[in-house]
């Protein structure tokens, strides 16, 4: 089943500017977006940048990963290693503070962000 | 329908028992409304530990909860605004600021004032308190400028207020105390005497028995004048000579308040009117104020179950208490100073180790009673539990504080002996059945799990070690198997994945995944392996950036609002004019802030990420290398200028150091590595605070290692003596070797040897006597780390595939990070803060 979702695809960047199992940041329509390419999973993710524990840019840079026997995908800050769901958003930390996902997919080599 | 509204509960504080009170009561019920009233700008923070202001914590970090905490949880919060009137027949209270707010139910948590003595000259500048970050932020101030300081109290908070002076640089702090000894309400005179030495062996000058008579100086503070005639000059003095109950607002609301202060309340914490209830510090219950967070805690707890048709009672506490005072260990507990013929002592004293301890036993030897710690309190929480769930005794009570002498009874044994009703987090009222429940019923295994699951050890935290041993015991007793693993997807210790990696050629973390893991890896096992793989192979870590942390992914240490800083290597901290022109003119060109570092080197801060290659080049291209200050490896080799200059220098410390820090740059580690080098016993070098330090010596060169500075400082140990350089290099090379191998992640050389059966003797017969039989492996693998090195920014600056990778925007390469805010400072520019 796929969710029907109406978001407007954004053409954002090449799949081969996002280093394998890791990020990159991307400027979308204004706003500073992360992508991260699980290419150990062959899937993508997108996040916003801003870590909300301090407000910092910093999520891109941040090593990904998975958690628990679901395998759910995540991402560690790089700040101070607050994590946070790639498919919900929330911090895995018990930590009230959750981060924006937004739609992704490749197609022909392009990465494209789905914008609401 | 008409709903009727909550009835509402007020509360008046909004200090740590104060909220403190909200939790507990929203963890009981959602029928109330809560309105709270604080009179300080912030919202409630941690008091107990407020002297980790000082040590580099922000006033964030010591919030209790964040201020969305209130707003989720839908609590009216006033800050800033004290009520300074309750009208109780009307059941309202007024606020400064004008509101009027009606009670269902009223909380008063008004906590307590600094008592300030009525001592001429009180009033004059200079003169502050220590209660609040208020207090704390005019102490620091005042410490910046400060020659002398004094603290006026040698109690508890007395010698916490001067540790803060001590860790703000005050060149000299004074302690002035009125009874003739330390601490006289906690500890016994013996203890008070350790204590006292103890104290002044870090540079504390403590003044017993003295009444300060006044306060001298104009309108600023120049001198103390004693009872005695003497006098002390001193440009600062902070008060801490105990605390005053805040009972203002229920005196003039005319509830009964005690002689001495205080808002009297009965068993259940209510005044002399039922609907108002008085918790804390500012509470008198049975004669006493009690002057901890605990018992303030468990009236919150008392006054939430009355709410809420509960039957709690407050019946007294145990003042019993740990604390570590400037790095001392100081603990009381029971009755401290019972003697006969009530009660017989067993005292144990060491002088050179600076330790006293005092057990105080039951005449027919039954029962422990109470006692007092000084120096090593590792035995409390132990000791605590056995006096207040009255256990018998074992038939050689000294074994308490001295161990078992050829035993086996381990500490694990006894905590596991303790009956389930044992008080084991007094700060949550959380006890050994419930945490040992918790285990073997939810399946809680670690120390983190059980903060979430009952709160155990998240109040003081001083109970942690006890949680720990008691999931670590109850799994034992359950045939659960403990092993030192990495974390969820490597069940191996990083010593038993050094061995496999290298048995099984696996040279990238993926193939380590693969092998020996499952899941896809995490913020914990992707460093950890890519140090492990480093330290097999050397490799060049950028080819697999992504598994490092940011800064070994960057070659740069990521700062405060997201911009890198950048550090060259300038070995031993020789550096020549041409190079610091280099330095210089890069610094001027990028707009970095350029400082000296505590390893004699400059660091360079403010760097966007787009401009590092560029950075890197330009000191390349006048010779410059990486100074791996971002990498778990060698930093510096610090020296002194030994005997090319110094007319005390043995042989040339910068020549050796040079070389030393050449021979193991960039070789990645557990941790980081710290080193240096001195010329002679005078140590300018600090080489005994490094992880190995070497100092010369007429024969030859004295090699120390494991030492540390950081959180918890240690001495390096002497590992060798008289060693010419051969032979010192050899060593080195093993030793390293040895622990970049069979270290954990993030372990230092000191935590390591701490932890290392048989310690230092173990380790010279490893490194000096080859008792393994690894030496020659050891030095071969070490040759193979040596001879692979490579400049890791040279190459970035060369591969144009990897340095595409240094941008902020994938999708716009050319511009910054927007987000990141310089502001000036003294002629150069900071972050602006988070």
């Amino acid at each position: 089943m796929e969710a029907v979702i109406d978001v407007t695809w954004v053409a954002v960047c090449r799949a081969t500017d996002i280093p394998a199992d890791g990020g990159a940041c991307a400027l979308v329509e204004g706003e500073q977006v992360a992508i991260f390419n699980f290419a150990r999973r062959g899937e993508w993710y997108a996040t916003q940048n801003l870590c909300p524990h301090k407000q910092q840019m910093a999520l891109a840079r941040g090593m990904i990963g998975s958690t628990g026997e679901a395998c759910e995908p995540k991402v560690a800050c790089p700040f101070h290693k607050r994590t946070f769901s790639l498919l919900t958003g929330e911090c895995l930390n018990g930590e009230e503070c959750s981060i924006q996902t937004y739609p992704v997919k490749v197609e022909d080599g392009v990465v494209y962000i789905g914008w609401a | 329908m008409v709903l009727q509204p909550l009835p509402t509960v007020v509360v008046i504080g909004n200090g740590m028992v104060g909220y403190k009170f909200c939790e507990k009561l929203l963890a009981k019920t959602q029928a109330f409304k809560l309105v709270v009233f604080g009179e300080e700008p912030r919202v409630a923070y941690d008091r107990v530990h407020l002297c980790e202001y000082f040590g580099g914590k922000t006033a964030d970090d010591l919030l209790l909860a964040p201020l969305q905490w209130y707003h989720d949880n839908t609590i009216t919060l006033h800050l800033g605004d004290p009520v300074q009137e309750i009208d109780r027949a009307n059941r309202t209270v007024h606020s400064r600021g004008g509101l009027v707010q009606p009670y269902d139910y009223l909380v008063l948590a008004t906590g307590s004032s600094a008592f300030v003595p009525d001592i001429p000259g009180v009033e004059k500048a200079g003169v502050m308190v220590y209660r609040t970050i208020e207090d704390l932020e005019e102490i620091k101030a005042y410490a910046a400028t400060a020659k002398r300081g004094a603290v006026l109290g040698g109690g508890l908070l007395g010698l916490e207020a001067a540790k803060a002076l001590l860790d703000l640089g005050v060149p000299e702090t004074h302690v002035i105390e009125f009874a003739p000894r330390l601490m006289p309400r906690q500890i016994d005179a013996a203890g008070s005497q350790m204590l006292q030495t103890k104290l002044e062996a870090l540079g504390l000058q403590i003044h017993l028995s003295k009444a300060t008579s006044s306060i001298g100086g104009e309108d600023t503070i120049d001198a103390l004048h004693f009872g005695d005639g003497s006098r002390l000059e001193v440009d600062m003095l902070v008060i801490s000579a105990g605390i005053r109950p805040r009972d203002e607002l229920a005196r003039l609301a005319g509830l009964e308040v005690g002689l001495r202060g205080g808002i009297v309340v009965n068993d259940e914490m209510q005044t002399s009117d039922p609907r108002i209830f008085a918790i804390g510090e500012c509470a008198l219950h049975g004669g006493m104020i009690y002057g901890l967070v605990a018992p303030g805690y468990d009236m919150a707890e008392v006054v939430a179950s009355q709410l809420t048709q509960g039957a709690r009672a407050f019946t007294g506490y145990d003042m019993s208490s740990k604390l570590k005072l400037i790095g001392v260990d100081v603990a009381s507990f029971g009755d401290p100073f019972i003697a006969e013929p009530h009660s017989r002592s067993i005292v144990f004293e060491d002088a050179h180790r600076g330790v006293y301890k005092r057990i105080n036993i039951s005449p027919d030897g039954k029962y422990l009673l109470g006692g007092v710690l000084i120096g090593d309190a590792e035995a409390y929480n132990l000791l605590l539990q056995t006096v207040n769930n009255k256990i018998v005794l074992p038939p050689h009570p000294e074994d308490l504080i001295l161990g078992a002498r050829g035993g086996e009874a381990t500490e694990g044994a006894g905590v596991l002996s303790l009956p389930d009703e044992a008080l084991v987090c007094s700060c949550e009222a959380v006890t050994k059945g419930a945490i040992c429940g918790a285990v073997t019923e939810l399946g809680i295994t670690t120390v983190e799990g059980m903060k979430k699951c009952n709160k155990a050890g998240t109040g003081c935290g001083g109970c942690v070690p006890m949680v720990k041993d008691l999931i670590q015991g109850t799994l034992l007793a359950q045939g659960a198997y403990i092993k030192n693993v990495l974390c969820e997807h490597f069940e191996y210790s990083r010593q038993e994945l050094f061995d496999l990696l290298k048995i099984n050629d696996i040279r990238t973390y993926d193939a380590a995944l693969d092998h020996f893991g499952r899941g896809d890896g995490c913020e914990t096992c992707k460093p950890a392996i890519g140090s492990i793989l480093s330290g097999l192979w050397n490799d060049l870590i950028v080819k697999q950036n992504t598994i490092q942390d940011t800064n070994d992914r960057y070659l740069a240490n990521i700062q405060k609002g997201g911009s890198y800083s950048v550090v060259p290597r300038i070995a031993a901290g020789e550096v020549t004019p041409e190079q610091l022109m280099v330095i210089g003119r890069v610094a001027q060109k990028y707009g970095l802030y350029t400082k000296i570092t505590g390893g004699q080197r400059i660091d360079l801060f403010g760097a966007h990420v787009s401009d590092l290659p560029d950075i890197w080049e330009e000191l390349i291209n006048a010779g410059f290398e990486s100074g791996h200050a971002y990498g778990k490896s060698l930093r510096t080799v610090k020296s002194c200028v030994g005997s090319t200059w110094c007319r005390f220098g043995l042989h040339d410390s910068v020549s050796l150091a040079i070389e030393i820090e050449n021979r193991y740059k960039g070789i990645r580690s557990p941790h980081k590595l710290k080193s240096g080098v001195s010329g002679c016993v005078r140590e300018c070098a600090e080489a005994q605070a490094k992880d190995f330090g070497i100092i010369a010596t007429e024969k030859g060169w004295n090699l120390y290692v494991c030492g540390n500075g950081g959180a918890k400082p240690q001495h390096a140990q002497l590992l060798a003596t008289d060693v010419d350089k051969e032979t010192l290099v050899r060593y080195l090379d093993r030793f390293l070797m040895f622990y970049i191998k069979t270290a954990d992640p993030l372990m230092r050389t000191a935590t390591w040897l701490n932890k290392l059966e048989g310690g230092l003797a173990y380790l010279k017969n490893v490194v000096i006597n080859d008792s393994l039989g690894i030496c020659a492996e050891l030095e071969a693998e070490m040759a193979l780390l040596i001879q692979n090195y490579h400049c890791e920014w040279r190459e970035v600056v060369e591969n144009p595939e990897l340095r595409r990778q240094f941008t902020h925007f994938v999708n716009a390469p050319t511009l910054k990070d927007p987000s990141i805010e310089f502001e000036p400072v003294r002629g150069q520019k900071i972050v602006k803060a988070w």
